[in-house]
């Protein structure tokens, strides 16, 4: 029992990772309806930006709060300068081109910084807490305190505040926002600025455990691609559910089925997204598509 | 001598026949020229024309996004070399590839059939994902990490060639196959279903177009080419290992087939070039030059030139009509008889689109 | 139609194109200040792709002037900035949103908040339906009541220039009615101008101080209303009655 116990908080612990990546993805993907393969590569660089921070003898707290800012500032203005020529072109455009920032981001990292695997040190004390009879990393509760905090900001911010009621409308109906006044291209532009930050998250908090290397995030990727599709790419909420649920799952089936084990692990959110889709193609919260000819 | 009148579809026909018969002629000749690893490189732009096209049937022609036909590619070299290893004569361990990947495309399909967007293009990620591990993990089979070598196929006494030259006829032969094959399809009546589905499925469906039938068929055909290039990969490099599969490869057959032209014939053909030789031309300056000059050219090909290499060549195509129309009397035809809506719809053309609704004029 | 003063609102040679179709082939017109104007015709005429021209949805060439400055070649969003508020066909609600919601957005550009709660109390004493569905989603909403949301969407705005793209459309005419009273309610009260593009003529006669009428993307006429009454063609067109 302790051991499920324990497999399901640190299956928490990866969910909230992978969660992280998913708001991001459902939040760019409910505000410009595009679905941004290079999320995980842009939360890669950014984990890079700190790890360079850090070697420059920066605080860790300091570099990371430098690198969301950063980071946020750059989903701007690869809204604003890559994505917007191609912004209401057929989808299959627009998956090329987040396809090639997936490929330029990902050489661009390897050019500056090399294709060398790096230790990056972890902000958590090494040290265990019991709780309840389980024992659990500090390392984990600090993701799920950081993730928690940080998704808690985004709903505070999208539920009660005026910028966050201009931010939801732009994304519903931009053109009803228009005749508002709203600006609704700088509105879009805000939307990646945030997925940006909140995606780079995920990859700080991931490094210490994947170890960092150019092509660390793919699985993250893919794993959060499961979660939104999962929660339904339309709630940040559905997302976050989304990603514990396929972190809980996929730990447990890397640790109670012998044929899984830790290489194959990607099988499980794969099949698990194949189920959901099947059987409710809008996922677990997303609204049915209503088809109008 | 009388001007050449292009607006007249007979010759048009009779330009395109010409245009095709010299591309062949000089792709016979090319191996009689280059060196050995420039001739290795042509038949890899040929392999990897095989696989985008098939992608493209499924992607340009019936509207359905794969990012998992490295697996397809995958299985399809695996059960070459496999085949091979155990004694089969080279030529003999292809079509047992094609029929293998036919049969996993079709079974892809089924599920694909509930899946649209960036649904499928998630699943068909996860499966190309997965495919690296799977290979390993079957080590008995596939040799695991260490990977499969197999004897490449050596160029018999009697035609006096080189080893890569006869590869690359071989291919040839293949790719010339493929390509007429896939001509035939989509000009046929199941092409024509699986076009209308891309453009409209509810109308398709309206019409009586078998949904589930087509979309299937195309998923299996499509695999199948994948397959049939992957086994042909095997004659030409020798050596499979799982990291050679890994997810890029998918990624990188999309973006050939969207940079080479989506929805034509030809644009793979191009697309595959640019695989091939864009890496090629950047490795020397570095290790990520590569990546670097592909993902900014995928970029920017999109900004520019949507339709692809193909696209823009059409576009060129149907300038040079209109100048050679002859004059006033009769009028120069508004769309030369080309592949159907292979450049006119959305996915080749999205430039024809400028975002402006229509709704019902009061 | 002489108007003193200079119009608030003057269209010149105004041309709309949906990609390479034209649609408006050059129309002219003027809205004095605090005038109540309609533009009348028949499906197709290219009344709907007027109001987009003057807020910017539609290719134009040509121009319009708000008050001297010009309104061809911007942005909705800028066009609105000047004080120019739409009420579009479909209406244009947030669906989603509740109509409080719908309100605040309406007041967007106004920023000060103890203003905006203002106005949208204002709106919920015009609008009584409005208020005692402040919270409710917009969608759920009838047919005459998200008309009313609109409209009370479009005045949160504070513009200088109501459009209203065929208000009565789907809507009893009891309820119709009642709408039209409360916007020329309005124009009495602020002297907001407007410009009503209608099918309904007989209504829309009721409330305009002066009309145009579109037919094919051309003005084939323009007066006051009795005017357009008087006229037989017009009459049997578009009022049903006549020869």
């Amino acid at each position: 029992m302790e051991l499920f116990l324990q497999q399901v908080i640190s299956g928490l612990a990866s969910g909230a990772i992978y969660a992280s990546l998913a708001v991001a993805l459902v939040l760019i993907y409910r505000s410009t309806d595009i679905l941004n393969f290079a999320q995980g590569e842009m939360a890669m660089f950014s984990t890079y930006i700190v790890w360079q921070l850090l070697q420059n003898g920066a605080p860790y707290w300091l570099a990371v709060g430098i690198t969301l800012v950063a980071s946020f500032l750059a989903g701007i203005a690869i809204e604003r300068v890559i994505i917007r020529p191609v912004e209401g072109k057929p989808e299959l455009i627009v998956v090329i081109v987040t396809i090639g920032l997936f490929i330029l981001i990902n050489a661009l990292a390897g050019y500056i910084w090399s294709f060398q695997v790096r230790g990056v040190p972890s902000p958590w004390v090494a040290r265990n807490i019991a709780l309840g009879g389980v024992r659990v990393s500090v390392s984990t509760l600090g993701i799920l305190a950081a993730v928690a905090l940080v998704v808690g900001l985004l709903f505070v911010l999208f539920a009660k505040t005026r910028l966050g009621l201009v931010l939801r409308a732009a994304a519903e109906n931009p053109e009803a926002s228009r005749l508002v006044g709203i600006r609704v291209g700088w509105m879009l532009a805000l939307g990646w600025g945030l997925a940006a930050a909140v995606g780079a998250l995920s990859g700080i908090l991931v490094a210490p455990i994947l170890f960092l290397d150019p092509n660390m995030m793919l699985s993250v990727l893919i794993f959060a691609f499961a979660a939104a599709t999962l929660g339904g790419f339309e709630s940040p909420g559905g997302a976050v559910l989304g990603g514990l649920i396929v972190g809980v799952t996929e730990n447990l089936a890397a640790t109670y089925v012998d044929a899984i084990g830790a290489d194959l692990k990607i099988i499980v959110p794969m099949l698990l997204i194949v189920a959901v889709l099947l059987v409710r193609p809008q996922g677990l919260f997303g609204h049915a598509r209503i088809e109008r000819a | 001598m009388t001007r050449l009148n292009l607006a007249d579809p007979v010759t048009q026909r009779r330009v395109k026949a010409v245009g095709v018969v010299v591309l062949l002629a000089v792709a016979v000749w090319l191996p009689t020229y280059y060196v050995p690893y420039r001739v290795f490189q042509f038949t890899t732009v040929l392999v990897y024309a095989i696989a985008v096209l098939g992608l493209g049937l499924l992607t340009g022609y019936n509207g359905q996004i794969s990012l998992g036909h490295g697996a397809f590619y995958a299985v399809g070299a695996y059960t070459t070399a496999i085949l091979m290893e155990a004694g089969l004569p080279y030529v003999l361990a292809i079509p047992p590839a094609a029929a293998l990947t036919f049969v996993l495309g079709f079974g892809l399909g089924i599920p694909a059939l509930r899946l649209h967007g960036p649904y499928l293009a998630l699943v068909t990620l996860g499966v190309a994902a997965v495919t690296p591990p799977l290979l390993k993990r079957f080590s008995g089979l596939t040799g695991g990490s260490m990977g499969l070598s197999v004897t490449k196929p050596a160029a018999p006494e009697w035609s006096g060639l080189a080893n890569d030259q006869w590869l690359y006829y071989l291919v040839l032969v293949f790719a010339v196959g493929m390509f007429v094959l896939a001509r035939n399809l989509v000009h046929s009546r199941a092409g024509r279903a699986m076009i209308a589905i891309r453009d409209d499925e509810l109308a398709a469906r309206t019409m009586g177009i078998p949904l589930a039938r087509v979309k299937t068929r195309a998923f299996a055909w499509s695999a199948m080419y994948a397959g049939v290039a992957g086994g042909l990969s095997t004659w030409v490099i020798g050596f499979l290992s799982p990291d050679s599969f890994a997810v890029a490869v998918s990624i990188q057959f999309l973006a050939a087939l969207v940079v080479g032209g989506l929805g034509t014939i030809f644009g793979p053909l191009f697309g595959a070039a640019f695989l091939v030789f864009i890496p090629n031309v950047s490795q020397d300056i570095n290790d990520a030059a590569p990546g670097i000059a592909f993902g900014a050219l995928l970029i920017l090909a999109m900004y520019v030139a949507p339709g692809g290499v193909a696209g823009l060549l059409r576009k060129g195509w149907i300038r040079l009509i209109t100048a050679t129309a002859p004059r006033p009397e009769s009028r120069p035809p508004a769309d030369p008889p080309s592949p159907p809506p292979a450049g006119t719809v959305a996915p080749a053309d999205p430039s024809a689109d400028d975002g402006l609704t229509v709704d019902a004029e009061q | 139609m002489t108007v003193r003063t200079p119009p608030m609102l003057a269209v010149r040679d105004l041309r709309a194109s949906y990609g390479q179709i034209e649609v408006l082939h050059g129309i002219d017109f003027e809205v004095a200040t605090g005038q109540v104007v309609t533009i009348l015709g028949s499906n197709g005429a290219g009344k709907t792709t007027t109001l987009r021209a003057l807020t910017g949805r539609v290719s134009t060439r040509g121009s319009a002037f708000l008050d001297g400055d010009e309104l061809t070649g911007r942005t909705t969003e800028a066009i609105a900035r000047r004080g120019v508020a739409l009420v579009p066909q479909g209406r244009g609600t947030f669906v989603n949103f509740t109509v409080a919601e719908n309100l605040r957005l309406g007041g967007y550009l106004n920023k000060d908040g103890d203003a905006v709660r203002a106005d949208i109390q204002q709106m919920y004493e015009h609008f009584p339906v409005l208020g005692e569905r402040q919270d409710q989603r917009a969608g759920s909403l009838s047919g005459g009541e998200q008309q009313m949301l609109a409209i009370a969407r479009a005045l949160m705005l504070r513009p200088r220039m109501l459009l209203l793209d065929e208000p009565s459309l789907g809507l009893a005419p009891m309820i119709t009615r009642s709408l039209f009273r409360m916007v020329a309610a309005v124009n009495a009260d602020q002297n907001t101008t407007i410009v009503l593009v209608e099918q309904n003529a007989h209504l829309a006669l009721e409330m305009a101080h002066a009309a145009y009428v579109l037919e094919a993307g051309r003005i084939v006429m323009s007066g006051t209303p009795d005017d357009v009454r008087d006229d037989e063609a017009m009459a049997s067109a578009y009022l049903g009655y006549g020869v």
